[in-house]
């Protein structure tokens, strides 16, 4: 029986703190932030094929917060796209899972990213190449809301808005923090709806752990480009990181990755 | 030279509905009839550089071949990292042309002098790095990219240079002839080929002989002719409309030392690590800035006298 997104998210996170926990790596707090969403993505959204990776009319997925590309690798394993014994590589010396996502080598993953500021201009590509190709599928580009500081991302809105780019879907993780401090304190992206709807997108807010709300979201059609705003917590799901910043970059270690392990298998988030 | 260029998109996009051209909103007087002739092929993607080569690779990973175009730093260094890690990190067949390269837009002042590209771009791993000389060079450099495995940088500039056609075969990393001559050799990238072959008439009358060979392709660069230089003549000198930190000069410097030669026959001419400050048309700045025949000449007479 295909498993279900909540128990995919679960497993998303546990994969993710076992990676982050082996390989001594960063932002384990920005794929809790996620993990909701690539299991929404990967368990209903997109139109995928695990054993054909580069199957012509996939649906394109791209990270564009590169750094939490621990939970791409670990959505991807779960889903059938490599085997899961893989991912313990990840952040190893030699490996190819590197702590932002890559591509090369690791099937399923389209576009290697870690600056940001890149994926929603490649995404644009994407998705005009499929309209003048007139090929139906979608190309999702999963963002964070610091990233919005990025001034590419702004030149990418105006592009897919004016050339109807109704195949591409952009989600921000609205967990409202960001390297150093929140986003209002940093650079303030408020009214964000407002402006997104200003640079001529269709937006849809949602609670980003509400596997429903994502799903229904992520479905809607509309004329113009989509942006799903999913309102997120920094560290969903383990209580000692949700909404601090210092697990951007802190690794869990001993008691304090226990506990994390025993909260993911105790609790279904 | 941006004629040839246009010349060669023209039949690339007619040979294949994949080839798309994509311009940041320059071109003007430029692009009209081709956008009217290839309308499905053609994007001004406005004045968004980042964008433009984020969207280039978004279509190159799609399979279109794309060329995306701007004037002097824009579509280079305006977005390296998107040049960096979207276009070469991913090894897409894209192909940028830059046009006003070196002092081209002389007079409009620093920041549309393109003086670094060349070895900024030459820097990044994947990238072919091309500077015609003349028009019939930059017609064919654009046809030869098309098909070259990639990232590609074509910098055309306003020289203008009957070509003498020495040879009429264009090959991607392999120096062409412009001038027969066994004293010392001009090597020259991008139309600054005229300083140089202006300079070797002129060393005709004190006695010496020049060879000048375009290298329009700077990556991969051509050894055999610099083997050949070195052999024949009494030494190389180089000179580029860029800084000669990284570009030609190093590129020839460094295959000096990998083949043990002697790097005292060799003499770089170019930009001397600094920003260009005054304005000018093109010749007048080669001159201010000691690359134009003089410079050149005198270089040579220093040197190799």
């Amino acid at each position: 029986m295909k498993m279900g997104t909540n128990e995919l998210a679960r497993r998303i996170r546990l994969h993710s703190l076992r990676m982050v926990n082996s390989g001594g790596s960063s932002h384990i707090g920005s794929v809790l932030s996620i993990a909701d969403i690539l299991a929404v993505l990967y368990g209903r959204i997109l139109n995928i094929r695990p054993n054909d990776p580069k199957w012509d009319l996939r649906d394109r997925f791209i990270l564009s917060k590169g750094h939490a590309g621990a939970g791409v690798y670990a959505a991807l394993a779960e889903v059938g796209f490599f085997d899961i014994s893989l991912l313990k590589n990840h952040y190893q010396d030699g490996s190819i899972f590197s702590g932002h996502v890559s591509h090369k080598g690791v099937p399923g993953v389209e576009v290697s990213t870690g600056s940001l500021g890149h994926g929603l201009p490649i995404g644009c590509g994407m998705a005009f190449a499929a309209k003048i190709d007139n090929k139906s599928h979608k190309v999702f580009v999963l963002m964070s809301d610091g990233e919005l500081d990025e001034g590419s991302n702004w030149e990418a809105m105006m592009f897919s808005a004016h050339h109807d780019l109704n195949n591409l879907i952009a989600i921000i993780d609205s967990n409202g923090l960001q390297s150093m401090d929140t986003t209002e304190a940093t650079l303030s992206l408020e009214p964000l709806v407002d402006k997104l709807r200003a640079f001529g997108w269709h937006v849809e807010e949602v609670d980003g752990h509400s596997h429903d709300d994502l799903a229904k979201a992520l479905c809607v059609r509309s004329d113009k480009p989509t942006v799903v705003i999913a309102n997120t917590v920094k560290g969903k799901g383990v209580s000692y990181m949700e909404n601090q910043i210092a697990w951007h970059y802190k690794t869990p270690k001993d008691e304090l990755f226990d506990q994390a392990i025993q909260e993911l298998m105790s609790n279904s988030v | 030279m941006r004629n040839a260029v246009m010349d060669s998109l023209y039949q690339l996009a007619t040979d294949n509905s994949d080839v798309m051209l994509l311009t940041a909103d320059l071109g003007f007087g430029v692009f009209e009839d081709f956008s009217l002739r290839f309308p499905d092929q053609y994007l001004n993607v406005g004045v968004a550089e980042q964008n433009m080569m984020g969207i280039a690779s978004g279509l190159a990973m799609e399979g279109k071949t794309v060329f995306t175009y701007s004037i002097g730093n824009f579509p280079t260094l305006r977005c390296l990292e998107q040049i960096r890690n979207d276009a070469c990190y991913h090894e897409l067949n894209i192909n940028i042309i830059a046009s006003g390269g070196g002092f081209s837009y002389g007079g409009l002042g620093m920041s549309h002098h393109a003086t670094e590209d060349l070895s900024i771009m030459r820097a990044l791993p994947g990238v072919t790095v091309l500077a015609p000389s003349s028009a019939w060079e930059a017609g064919m450099g654009v046809i030869a990219l098309a098909d070259y495995p990639g990232v590609g940088y074509l910098r055309i500039d306003k020289s203008i240079i009957e070509d003498p056609l020495l040879e009429s075969e264009f090959q991607i990393g392999k120096a062409r002839k412009l001038r027969e001559g066994d004293a010392v050799t001009i090597i020259s990238t991008g139309g600054i080929a005229v300083e140089a072959i202006k300079a070797a008439e002129e060393l005709k009358d004190v006695g010496l002989d020049c060879r000048v060979l375009s290298m329009h392709t700077i990556k991969p660069i051509d050894v055999q002719a610099i083997c050949d230089a070195f052999c024949d003549t009494k030494g190389i000198v180089t000179v580029e409309e860029n800084t000669i930190i990284g570009g030609l000069g190093s590129a020839i410097a460094e295959v000096c030392i990998d083949m043990k030669f002697d790097v005292k026959r060799v003499v770089r001419i170019g930009m001397n690590d600094r920003y260009s400050s005054v304005v000018g048309g093109q010749e007048y700045l080669r001159g201010y800035y000691e690359m134009d025949k003089f410079a050149i000449s005198s270089k040579i007479q220093n040197y190799f006298l």
